[in-house]
């Protein structure tokens, strides 16, 4: 039962990432992006003195719930009903996407909006909507100028990194109705044109659409974690509220949340508290949506749960700190991961949800250097999963027979020196250029993106055995 | 085929780690030597809401002066009558105000509020009586909240274990509605209430 649904690459990544390094202006885009979030997190992380603790505390909640999974999912369940919302169980993307859509078709509404929510980006729950003639409106100011612009999302938290401020002007103008002609690119006029956008849609819509931060199991309340008050939109002002919770967002009791509402802001947007939180446990008479329910999806994440070291993937809170911090990320953008997750977590989740295709070749998109589990709100040893990715993935025959003969040099220690000697003996013509670039083929396949060192005058056993 | 809440049910438990370590809580309860409402009043002007002090006798005037280019203000059903003398617009279970109402230009908002947090500058609304309904604190352009100082914790733990009921919807607030969408400049005032002021207020 793998995950479907828009977190299957449909590229290798070294394809997709050739692509995305060839567009000097979102290299530019994302550098500056990426450096500002990065130092602000920095700032505000210092400012705690326990934040070590708090990491050690959310990453053993995390594994703690894994544990109990089935038992707090039921304890959730039995929670929220009792509330007054109704549950549903997808196993993945498609049984998702033909419940919310059957949801939404039983309140004869034609439009729903939407809270910013990586599940439903997940699932690919807008193009099933459409293709019914439901049109889902995003509220998130960075996932609608995505969509405005018939995009993708290409970073968890800012979907529209990748544009800067006049791409975005340009994107409004054009596709935005009732925008000014002569809209300027200042973010504060760019914000108030999405205000003024979005306000009649609020107030008209009867289905709001999320997906959730936590699940809390012992009292069935569900939280959002926001900035711009469009999910405070969306989780009030609709009758009917639909959300889209992976299984892995359960948090045992109430009291936890002192520990994620820490960690959360401070790595994400790098703030000492987004500006609004929201949460609501089923229904409340009088106050808020009057229907609710709860859509709880699989799509992949028993497949991760199965595996001893990736499973620690499911901890993950989506916070997106890896992303800023990630050399390869910079580069190449969220695009050229082919999923919704991109960066350090999508290259250890996405291959771990779906198994199959060109998702293989994600584990290889990282230089290990380990900002990201640094970084890492939860401790999730990304370098660690993506070196376990790789081991447990095919290799080519090529790859698989000089492996083995270096073993066999290497098992002996005569035969090691000898080699060493027969290496040295070999490049000392090509001395002088101290590193080579680029080698014929097949070793072609090595120099495409590495250097290949020559090997020095002297070894360091020779240097020890002479003195 | 069996449906689909036992199959995922019955394919965590097979892949599910046997057992986890116990967790560690050596986090910070509280947050010691700290002066919560200098921090309070720190962080909330660092979000750019508006930060002000009152004392029980002073509330009325000091809310007097917040209010004196609003249109309507809206009080939901169980705010004091004596913090605001003039004319008010009191939200009730039986007569809601509607949205469009709430959406007018010029209406403001004066609500109390649970619990503060100070290292955090947030306010947490629970839909107490002197709080409302969460629409009243979204749809206004204006929210003025008064915070009584005893109302004030140091950090999240403290404030969270002060909430006498969970399940109630809760809101919590930190500064004016922002976004950082744009090259992740900060904008205040997208679709919340464009403009926050804080009363601190001494019983």
């Amino acid at each position: 039962m793998n995950g479907t649904g828009n977190i299957v690459a449909l590229k290798p990544f070294p394809d997709a990432a050739r692509l995305e390094l060839d567009d000097a202006q979102l290299r530019a885009n994302l550098r500056r992006a990426t450096h500002t979030i990065r130092d602000k997190r920095l700032r505000v992380v210092g400012e705690v003195d326990d934040w070590e603790a708090l990491r050690r505390a959310g990453a053993a909640i995390k594994d703690d719930v894994l544990a109990r999974l089935p038992e707090l999912l039921e304890q959730f369940e039995a929670s929220v009903t009792r509330a007054g919302a109704v549950v549903h169980w997808a196993r993945d993307a498609d049984e998702a996407c033909e419940i919310v859509t059957r949801l939404v078709q039983e309140t004869a509404a034609r439009e729903v909006v939407k809270v910013k929510s990586m599940a439903t980006q997940e699932i690919g729950l807008n193009e099933a909507l459409e293709a019914v003639g439901i049109e889902a409106t995003e509220t998130d100011l960075a996932e609608l100028i995505v969509q405005l612009a018939d995009d993708t999302p290409s970073h968890i938290l800012v979907p529209a990194i990748h544009y800067n401020r006049s791409q975005i002007r340009d994107i409004f103008r054009s596709r935005m109705p009732g925008a000014a002609a002569d809209l300027t690119d200042d973010p504060p006029a760019l914000a108030e044109a999405a205000r003024k956008h979005l306000r009649a849609k609020f107030l008209s819509a009867t289905v709001g659409v999320s997906g959730a931060n936590f699940a809390i199991a012992d009292t069935g309340t569900l939280v959002v974690v926001e900035s711009e008050g469009n999910g405070r939109m969306c989780l009030t002002l609709p009758q009917t509220l639909i959300s889209v919770v992976g299984i892995e967002k359960i948090l045992p009791t109430f009291a936890e949340l002192e520990v994620f509402l820490q960690l959360l802001p401070r790595s994400s947007t790098g703030e000492r508290m987004n500006p609004y939180t929201s949460m609501w446990t089923g229904v409340t008479p009088g106050d808020g949506p009057q229907a609710t329910h709860v859509v709880l999806i699989d799509n992949g994440r028993t497949a991760t749960l199965g595996d001893e070291v990736g499973r620690q993937a499911l901890r993950c809170i989506r916070c997106s700190a890896c992303l800023n911090v990630c050399p390869v990320y910079e580069r190449v953008g969220g695009h050229a991961y082919g999923s919704v997750y991109p960066g350090p977590i999508g290259a250890i989740l996405s291959p771990q949800m779906t198994g199959e295709g060109a998702n293989k070749t994600l584990p290889y998109a990282s230089s290990l250097c380990g900002a990201c589990f640094d970084a890492c709100p939860v401790r999730i040893d990304i370098p660690q999963v993506l070196v376990h990715l790789r081991q447990k993935g095919p290799k080519p025959p090529a790859e698989r027979a000089a492996f083995r003969s270096l073993a066999w040099i290497m098992r002996d220690r005569r035969r090691y020196a000898a080699a060493l000697r027969a290496a040295r003996r070999g490049s000392a013509p090509l001395r002088g250029f101290g590193r080579l670039r680029r080698l014929p083929w097949p070793a072609s396949a090595w120099t495409d993106s590495r250097d290949v060192p020559l090997p020095p005058k002297q070894t360091f056993r020779e240097w020890w055995a002479k003195r | 085929m069996s449906d689909a809440r036992t199959e995922i049910l019955a394919r965590v438990r097979a892949r599910r780690p046997a057992s986890a370590p116990p967790v560690p809580r050596d986090y910070r309860r509280d947050v010691p030597g700290i002066d919560v409402v200098e921090v309070l009043v720190d962080r909330l002007a660092d979000y750019k809401a508006g930060v002000h002090r009152a004392s029980a006798v002073s509330l009325a005037d000091v809310l007097g002066g917040l209010l004196t280019a609003s249109s309507t203000v809206v009080v939901p059903p169980g705010l004091p009558a004596s913090w605001i003398p003039g004319p008010v617009l009191r939200d009730s279970p039986g007569a809601p105000v509607p949205v469009a109402a709430l959406d007018a230009p010029g209406v403001t908002v004066v609500t109390g509020v649970a619990v503060a947090i100070a290292v955090t500058g947030t306010l947490i609304l629970d839909a107490a009586p002197d709080q409302g309904r969460r629409v009243l604190s979204l749809v206004p352009d204006h929210h003025v909240c008064v915070v009584w100082m005893d109302q004030i914790c140091g950090g999240v733990p403290a404030a969270l274990g002060r909430l006498t009921d969970p399940a109630r919807p809760l809101t919590l607030i930190s500064g004016p509605s922002a976004t950082s969408d744009i090259e992740l400049n900060r904008v205040e005032g997208v679709h919340g209430p464009r403009r926050l002021d804080v009363v601190i207020a001494t019983r």
